[in-house]
């Protein structure tokens, strides 16, 4: 009893500082506290320390657990993490809370006559193992479908991807991590040839200026950016806002730059014209390392079922890109963009100045973008012509938003048409994978098949007819969600969940398995600057919570595929891992052994020789360039990257007179993408109860609406009442409304389009038109 | 036995001074901010008065500017 008065009372002081943080971080956007939790543990207390990664977001901040006879009783940074240097954010400090939850899915669930009855879990695996067979007999291996995350480990990945691309045969596999950096990833590679990006988190110390592409790294990706502003406070880096919304990024920054939606495609083209226009292009770099090239335009935006694009590149010349760049004048693109020629100028003598060294930071603004390639693209271009790219200090640098869309989507490759080497459409990637997995070549499809949103249409046309959901929470994330929930609810389709909550998506699975939290297990993450992190397991899960990697393995067997499954329970992240790492072997892109990650608190890929390369395609750092030079892009085969003739094409939907308003969604500090994990930490959930309607002011007044009232947001597609938030958190541009999308009970995707950019096929939060009406 | 949490604003130059003198208090706990000129802490009493008290004493230190209290709880 005493004991438990104890727990009591430390638990209410954790929530007490949190409270008093969060609020700190309403007021210091960025604001950081080191942790003294070590300090101020009780005399007597003798926690083992255990490092990990955070379980939040994709920077890949290092953590150490305190666990006290077997609970995680204490979080605090690790310092000897170069990620993070012993900093956390206030959801990083707080995340082992929510492992109490009371509603925590501690035993599979399975319907029978419309209620979830409690079942053993090797029963729940007998009956989902059995429901995807037998749909495999009846309807062929594509009727059967698996839908992942950013957030699965790389051995989650990796066996996901061999049970269904090696063992069944069919490339019915996709993740979220399509939601938030499949742009990233086509930008990379139409550029580059590779993915990921060049730089790394040490450009910060480097850097002269900071230029953030509708990013808001204060509430994203806030120990980076207290990073940023600890070099703007000790040796005057500037940081420039460029957004469609105020925030707390823009108030702490030199300067905030406030661009119509869509129209950064403009802005960069017009960066990229000063800079032609005014001399300043790296001549040598741009002759040697650059190739140009156009695509098709028009491209559409996919909301249609069965859309298909498949782009043209076509080689231009200099001269015929210098044309093209002549629609795009300062003066031109000002009147659309509502950027001034002012201000679009300061931009590119920034780009320009070959004595000031910029990094560009963006993450979902940029990605979530119904031309999301094309403006990754872009801002390589900025890049590629002044040759600030592959140096420290120099680079673009695409953030991630979970904390291994980079290790376990895009590395593991868990998308539809990609293999944990290279994609399914490559012959030779084919036999690597046929002979790492030991299974027939034949065996894997040569197409990719759907996309998230499209493997969702399947869900709802009733093309696939079992589909299992592991750490993710489709119901809540997808656009237009509206659709997905009817699709996911009709008979035609058996539904397996697997999570640590239960969530939305959840409420609609035939079958749920309980799965182990973060530190229940244990894994390996990739971060957004290639960085490889392992952590051991730290705690017992509670009941009969499982892993998910050893859910799939599990399943894998009971359908007779063991054989290719051959790991041991208590060692199958260890020997997973290793298998995996024969599939990255050589300089360009070889992973740490598992001894080092074990030691050090990760380590950036390629590692050659024992060493990190922390500047890819630079041959002072990158022992995988080979032409002689000082840059090689090797990722193409003459080892150039291209910079791309890509057009000002308008949003899928846009604001007229019956919708007069944008909708641009995202998120805030407190919570956690859709919420399952944060809304269950009193204290973040206290802080950031609800989501909110945000006005301008001016707006606001016109349609008479007060801070608080009802409001309902509707598009074409549905609608969400929620309260009106006027000059709190943000402050979007006039015309413009913002929704954070992390409440269950108030679903904005309801109302989001599923418009998505042809070549990445991402979808496009950040634009559609509404109408707004006081309740 | 209440718990409370305080932000608390520090006068140019004092930030060493004032963590040193909370740090010297029993029953509170000190988180100073790492980029912002700001202290957050979390006081436990054993009642009312006594947090009554410990509150009239940390507004007595010295290089303290302001100090606001976010969130109270009592554990009885």
């Amino acid at each position: 009893m005493a004991q438990e008065s104890i727990d009591r009372r430390s638990f209410i002081k954790k929530m007490a500082a949190a409270a008093a943080m969060t609020a700190a971080a309403t007021m210091f956007p960025g604001i950081i506290f080191a942790s003294e939790q070590l300090e101020n543990l009780p005399k007597g207390a003798n926690l083992d320390w255990k490092k990990g990664p955070c379980r939040f977001c994709g920077v890949g901040c290092g953590i150490l657990v305190g666990v006290d006879k077997g609970k995680a009783v204490a979080v605090k940074g690790d310092p000897n993490c170069e990620v993070n240097k012993g900093l956390l954010c206030v959801k990083g400090y707080h995340q082992t809370m929510c492992i109490q939850a009371k509603d925590r899915l501690t035993h599979a669930l399975v319907k029978k006559n419309g209620s979830y009855v409690k079942t053993p879990i090797h029963e729940a695996l007998d009956i989902v193992a059995n429901k995807m067979k037998e749909t495999m007999e009846k309807h062929g291996k594509d009727s059967v479908a698996m839908y992942t995350s950013g957030q699965s480990t790389i051995p989650e990945g990796y066996v996901a991807s061999k049970l269904m691309k090696g063992a069944i045969g069919t490339n019915n596999l996709d993740c979220n991590a399509r939601l938030c950096m499949a742009s990233a990833v086509a930008g990379f590679l139409t550029t580059f040839g590779a993915d990921e990006p060049m730089g790394c988190y040490e450009d910060i110390n480097y850097a002269d200026y900071f230029i953030t592409w509708g990013n808001n790294m204060a509430e994203m990706h806030p120990v980076l950016f207290s990073r940023m502003l600890e070099q703007k406070n000790n040796r005057g880096a500037k940081i420039i806002d460029f957004a469609t919304r105020t925030t707390r990024s823009s108030m702490a920054a030199n300067k905030s730059i406030l661009f119509e939606p869509q129209t950064d495609l403009a802005v960069a083209n017009a960066i990229c014209y000063e800079i032609i226009n005014n001399d300043w292009v790296n001549k040598l770099f741009v002759e040697k390392h650059c190739n140009f090239s156009k695509g098709l335009t028009n491209i559409g935006y996919g909301t249609e079922d069965k859309f298909k694009f498949k782009d043209k590149p076509e080689g231009i010349n200099f001269e015929e890109y210098k044309k093209f760049l002549e629609d795009y004048t300062p003066e031109k693109v000002a009147k659309y963009s509502k950027v001034s020629v002012k201000d679009i100028k300061y931009l590119a003598n920034i780009y320009g100045d070959p004595n000031k060294k910029v990094v560009s930071y963006w993450c979902m603004g940029m990605n979530q973008h119904t031309r999301g390639t094309w403006i990754n693209n872009l801002v390589y271009n900025i890049h590629l012509l002044t040759g600030k790219i592959s140096q420290p200090g120099n680079g673009p640098f695409s953030l991630t938003g979970q904390p291994s869309a980079c290790g376990t989507a895009r590395e593991v490759g868990t998308f539809t048409h990609k293999l944990p080497k290279g994609v399914v459409m490559n012959e030779k990637h084919r036999r690597l994978a046929a002979k790492i997995w030991k299974v027939p070549y034949e065996n894997i499809p040569s197409k990719p098949t759907y996309h998230a949103t499209e493997m969702f249409r399947a869900v709802d046309r009733g093309d696939i007819k079992f589909i299992w959901t592991q750490v993710t929470n489709p119901l809540v994330s997808l656009p237009k969600t509206g659709r997905y929930r009817e699709g996911m609810e009709k008979d035609s389709c058996f539904v397996v969940v697997s999570d640590v909550f239960p969530t939305p998506t959840s409420d609609v699975a035939d079958v749920i398995l309980p799965a182990s939290w973060h530190i229940e297990k244990a894994g390996l993450y990739g971060n957004s600057e290639r960085r490889t992190q392992h952590w051991d397991k730290m705690v017992e899960g509670p009941g009969d919570t499982m892993p998910d990697a050893w859910m799939t393995i599990e399943i894998a067997k009971r359908m007779g595929y063991g054989e290719l499954f051959p790991y041991s329970e208590e060692n199958h992240v260890e020997e997973i891992y290793n298998e995996y790492r024969q599939f990255h072997e050589g300089a360009k892109h070889g992973m740490a052994p598992l001894e080092v990650l074990k030691k050090e608190s990760g380590a950036i890929w390629p590692y050659v020789d024992g060493k990190s390369t922390q500047w890819r395609f630079n041959a002072e750092y990158d022992p995988a360039c080979s032409n002689g030079e000082e840059f090689h892009f090797y990722g193409k085969p003459d080892g150039k990257a291209v910079i791309w003739q890509r057009p000002y094409e308008p949003a899928a939907e846009f604001p007229d007179q019956e919708y007069p308003f944008w909708l641009n969604t995202g998120r805030v500090i407190e919570h956690w993408h859709t919420g399952s994990m944060t809304r269950r930490i009193p204290v973040l959930h206290k802080a950031m109860p609800h989501a909110y309607v945000e006005f301008h002011p001016e707006d606001a007044r016109t349609l008479g609406i007060r801070n608080g009232e009802k409001v309902k947001v509707t598009s074409r597609r549905g609608s969400c009442t929620l309260p009106a938030s006027i000059n709190e958190r943000g402050l979007p541009t006039r015309g413009q409304v913002f929704v954070p999308f992390f409440d269950e009970s108030l679903l904005i995707n309801d109302v989001t389009l599923d418009a998505f950019c042809p070549i990445s096929k991402e979808p496009d939060y950040k634009k559609c038109a509404v109408k707004v009406e006081r309740v | 036995m209440p718990i409370k949490s305080y932000i608390l604003h520090y006068e140019e130059d004092k930030k060493e001074t004032l963590v040193r003198e909370l740090q010297k208090l029993q029953n509170c706990e000190v988180f100073p901010a790492k980029n912002h000129d700001v202290i957050i802490i979390v006081t436990e009493t054993e009642t009312e008065e006594l947090d009554n008290k410990l509150y009239h004493k940390l507004l007595e230190i010295n290089g303290l500017k302001h100090m606001s209290l976010v969130s109270g709880f009592d554990t009885k």
